[in-house]
């Protein structure tokens, strides 16, 4: 209730005219009219809100493209016929859907058209007199009067009502006097930061909107798995995915270059109940922006690095085996570090390797990676803690036309094996290939040999095989140069909210009336706009100091 | 240690459960003892007049003198000791919480038992410490009854063992996030409890009939949605700030400070819920009991989030331990 006193809120239809008399055409006009005040009406701002609040519900009841794609794709697959029918229904995009936006846009046009005149109106309040005092001030919700004999006063009304004022003055409130007949009096306000906050707060969600809309457009985010050892340069062709917002440039992007030295992760050691959950992820890498020094610098969960106007952050990491395959004439066709997936909290991770080099047939293999070896009761593999205590990589290995020259963009984590041809695992006859970090087994058919390096440093255990598989970190780098915009626009939403709450804005009146005999009939009363839970308390306090001034 | 600390955290808790339950009985014997009491009134000509002044009621509420509260009968016995054991209720129980933040380690609030066991013990205090502002003992069977509710679903269903904190939930925004909102939940409790009288006392005034009697002794309903005014926007403070403190959180964390991700959705939600409410106050023809439904539905909601949207919602925030 901190509209202006005289505001209306929710204005009906445009004012008819009396019976009788010819009712002229609303017109475009007046419709117009009609329309911006329906919209800009309180009643609408409530429903638009409630509307808000109920259009924001199915995003979280289905997948969202936004924040969950293979969601959405794993939806499909189970819905086959559901689905489309929802996708028509933009319930996978909800936050970008035709109805949550017109909602949202429709809210913050009401607000705009709200908070304008409201703002026009506050200017003009802030420069205006207090108004002219009440005629019967005892109807106010606060009253206090006090009546002074002659022989106790050394002031008369007009003095009286000048000691009001200074008092009033000095507490803070916007004072005017008022003559009425014979009785004098003193108007005032104080309080008006509670409008003010509420059109701050207003204004701040506009500016939020905004803020967010802009940065959105000139930012961009990227994906990159970096391996230990090796260093990313930030340039659009490096990333693994990039999304530029709209009006994004390359010049956003700048330059530098990133190395991962090391990625280290801590294990629960001591509670049987979390034995091995992963409890602290570090990355150190070196940083070098253009033309200066390498700089040393971690990058933790929680604990982004902000680097050339974006932010890195730390969001995944695996194991990435090394692997060297040699052809069948012993050369070597490969040898890379491959990035696998995790599958689960153990790190059970699956990856997919291809050497199109391979002489005289293409080679491929899927493989699984086990940092902590251990046997089902099926006899199958699987990983039973995430640290590298018994890794163990097993691979299926396949030959035949890799189809990597037709030029369609093939998923570097998925094989699809139709056109090759088995040579190890499945029912190819020969088993699954197994090794250790170190180990080298040969291909069937004389095709070659895959080996599995180890990384670890000469001097280490022979069962130390904690440095033997490189990690990976995938990391997620973001630029948005609106950000402080919308954490300063939060912060004055905050701040105005609070004010618009918690500051009561008060009228007080003090009327003096001088009787014939010389006494003085002192009245004080207050109006609050809003809650005011201190209102009678504020104006009994006046009225006290105010008549013990007055006393002789 | 770890051990030890979080045994002595159960049996603190399950002592608070066992008081809060005789302090249940006992708001309810009061509520009972209430609506003799208000039979025994009805025949005096004072409540007459109570209810006239009930119907006169303005636009703006601050514009009439307050009347004196009708439950300014003296306090019951019985209620003063239900008050009192719910006291000690609480004190057992934010022992309780303590100690099983002694035997984390760390705050406890991160998972489903540690929020149910603190966001009732803060309900609780809240409506403790509530009462040296404005008397509202007459909530207590809603308060007592809520905290064993939570406790007793925290505890049965969604105990787990201490563990130690995943990285993603290493931060000092864990605490202020999860600890503000917490608190605005309590408030909005307190809230919506005086929201379900005041719409009972609505009913009453509205048609005169002497069911529900007990609540003749309580405010009238525009004194009480006043309170309830009051104590929501409190809370919708709260509710904002672990808004903000959350999108930080969620930039330090996720890289994006929003991303419409379930919880996030729900915390939307809610706040938007609740400037509707405060809306709806400052609105001719939304006032009474049109807001007070809204303060109702608005808690739903934060009910809603805390069981349904943690248990069964898919998102980043899958931090209920289960
Ligand atoms: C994005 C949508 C909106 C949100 C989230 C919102 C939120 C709020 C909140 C939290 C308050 C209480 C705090 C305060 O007094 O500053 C408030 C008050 C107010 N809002 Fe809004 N508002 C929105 C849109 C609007 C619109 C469209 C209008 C105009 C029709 C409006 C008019 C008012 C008025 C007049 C008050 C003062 C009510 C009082 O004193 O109790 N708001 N709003």
């Amino acid at each position: 209730m901190s509209r202006p006193f005289d505001h209306v809120e929710g204005s009906g239809p445009p004012e008819r005219p009396g019976p009788g008399i010819n009712q002229p055409a609303l017109g475009v006009t007046g419709y117009l009219r009609f329309f911006w005040r329906q919209l800009t009406s309180m009643r609408t701002a409530i429903l638009l809100l409630l509307l808000l609040a109920v259009a924001a519900v199915p995003g979280s009841m289905w997948p969202q493209r936004s924040s969950d794609p293979n969601g959405v794709i794993q939806f499909f697959d189970k819905n086959p016929t559901l689905a489309p029918v929802l996708d028509r229904l933009q319930l996978f995009d909800v936050y970008t859907s035709v109805w949550f936006s017109a909602i949202y846009i429709l809210l913050f046009i009401s607000l705009i058209g709200c908070v304008l005149p409201r703002t026009l109106h506050h200017l003009k309040a802030l420069r205006a007199k207090p108004p002219r005092t009440p005629a019967r001030l005892e109807r106010l919700a606060a009253f206090a009067s006090k009546e002074l004999d002659a022989g106790d006063t050394v002031a008369d009304a007009a003095g009286a009502i000048q000691a009001a004022r200074a008092q009033l003055r000095s507490g803070g409130y916007r004072v005017a006097l008022y003559e009425s007949g014979k009785n004098l009096s003193v108007s005032a306000e104080r309080g008006y930061l509670r409008e003010t906050g509420n059109l701050v707060f207003h204004t701040a969600l506009i500016g939020i909107l905004f803020a967010v809309g802009l940065g959105g457009g000139f930012g961009y985010t990227g994906q990159k798995i970096i391996i230990e050892g090796q260093s990313f340069v930030n340039i659009k062709g490096a990333y693994d995915s990039f999304t530029p917002g709209r009006f994004f440039t390359d010049a956003a992007l700048q330059p530098y270059r990133l190395t991962l030295d090391d990625f280290s992760v801590k294990y629960e050691e001591q509670s049987i109940q979390a034995y091995g959950q992963p409890i602290d992820y570090t990355a150190k890498v070196t940083t070098w922006l253009p033309g200066q020094k390498g700089i040393d610098s971690t990058i933790k969960v929680n604990e982004p690095l902000a680097l050339g106007g974006s932010e890195l952050y730390l969001l995944g990491n695996g194991y990435a085996p090394t692997i060297t395959v040699r052809d069948g004439k012993g050369n070597i066709a490969y040898t890379a570090s491959v990035p696998f997936l995790p599958q689960d909290a153990n790190l059970t991770s699956t990856g997919v390797v291809r050497v199109p080099d391979a002489l005289p047939e293409q080679l491929a293999f899927r493989g699984f990676f086990y940092p902590t070896a251990g046997e089902l009761s099926t006899g199958a593999l699987t990983s039973i803690h995430p640290d590298l205590r018994n890794p163990v990589l097993t691979l299926f290995a396949y030959k035949g036309d890799l189809g990597l020259d037709n030029g369609i963009p093939q998923n570097v984590y998925a094989l699809d094996p139709t056109d090759l041809t088995q040579i190890a695992g499945g029912d190819s006859g020969t088993p699954a290939l197994e090794l250790r970090p170190g180990q080298t087994v040969e291909l069937p058919d004389d095709l070659g040999s895959v080996t599995f390096d180890s990384a670890s440093p000469p001097t280490a255990a022979a069962d130390d095989w904690s440095q033997s598989v490189p990690r990976y970190i995938s990391l997620d780098v973001h630029r948005d140069p609106a950000q402080l915009w919308v954490l300063l626009f939060a912060c004055l939403a905050t701040a105005g909210l609070l004010t618009s709450l918690f500051v009561p804005r008060r009228r007080v009146w003090v009327k003096a009336i001088e009787g014939e005999d010389g006494s003085l009939r002192l009245e004080y009363a207050g109006l609050a706009r809003g809650e005011d839970p201190g209102l009678d308390a504020a104006v009994a306090a006046i009225a006290e100091r105010h008549t013990e001034g007055l006393k002789a | 240690m770890t051990e030890t600390f979080d045994s002595f955290a159960l049996v603190a808790i399950y002592s608070a459960m066992g008081v809060y339950l005789i302090a249940f009985v006992f708001f309810t014997l009061d509520l009972a003892k209430r609506s003799a009491d208000a039979h025994a009134h009805a025949a005096a000509p004072v409540s007459v007049g109570q209810n006239a002044a009930a119907a006169s009621r303005g636009t703006i509420a601050t514009l009439e003198r307050e009347a004196p509260a009708s439950s300014a009968a003296p306090p019951r016995r019985i209620e003063r000791a239900a008050l009192a054991l719910t006291a000690l209720a609480w004190v057992l129980h934010v022992a309780g919480a303590v100690l099983r933040g002694l035997a984390d380690g760390h705050v406890p609030w991160s998972n489903m038992f540690e929020f149910s066991l603190v966001s009732s013990a803060i309900a609780v205090g809240v409506f403790l410490f509530l009462q040296f502002w404005q008397d509202l003992r007459f909530l207590g069977t809603y308060i007592s009854g809520f905290a064993l509710i939570v406790l007793g679903v925290g505890t049965v269903n969604f105990y787990v063992p201490v563990t130690p904190l995943p990285p993603a939930l290493q931060s000092y925004w864990l605490i202020i996030h999860v600890f503000v909102a917490t608190l605005g939940t309590a408030f909005f409790a307190v809230g919506a409890g005086l929201s379900i009288v005041q719409l009972l006392q609505a009913r009453r005034e509205a048609d005169r009939v002497s069911r529900l009697r007990f609540l003749g002794t309580m405010p009238k309903a525009e004194k009480l949605e006043n309170l309830a005014y009051r104590v929501i926007v409190v809370g919708f403070v709260f509710w904002t700030f672990t808004l903000i403190a959350g999108s930080i959180w969620a930039f330090h964390a996720w890289g994006r400070y929003w991303g419409w991700d379930t919880k996030e959705v729900w915390t939307f939600i809610i706040w938007v819920l609740f400037a509707g409410y405060i809306h709806a106050r400052a609105t001719r023809g939304w006032r009474g009991s049109r807001s007070a439904w809204l303060a109702i539905v608005g808690f739903g909601a934060v009910a809603f989030n805390y069981t349904i949207v943690n248990l069964f919602f898919k998102g980043l925030h899958v931090y209920s331990g289960l």
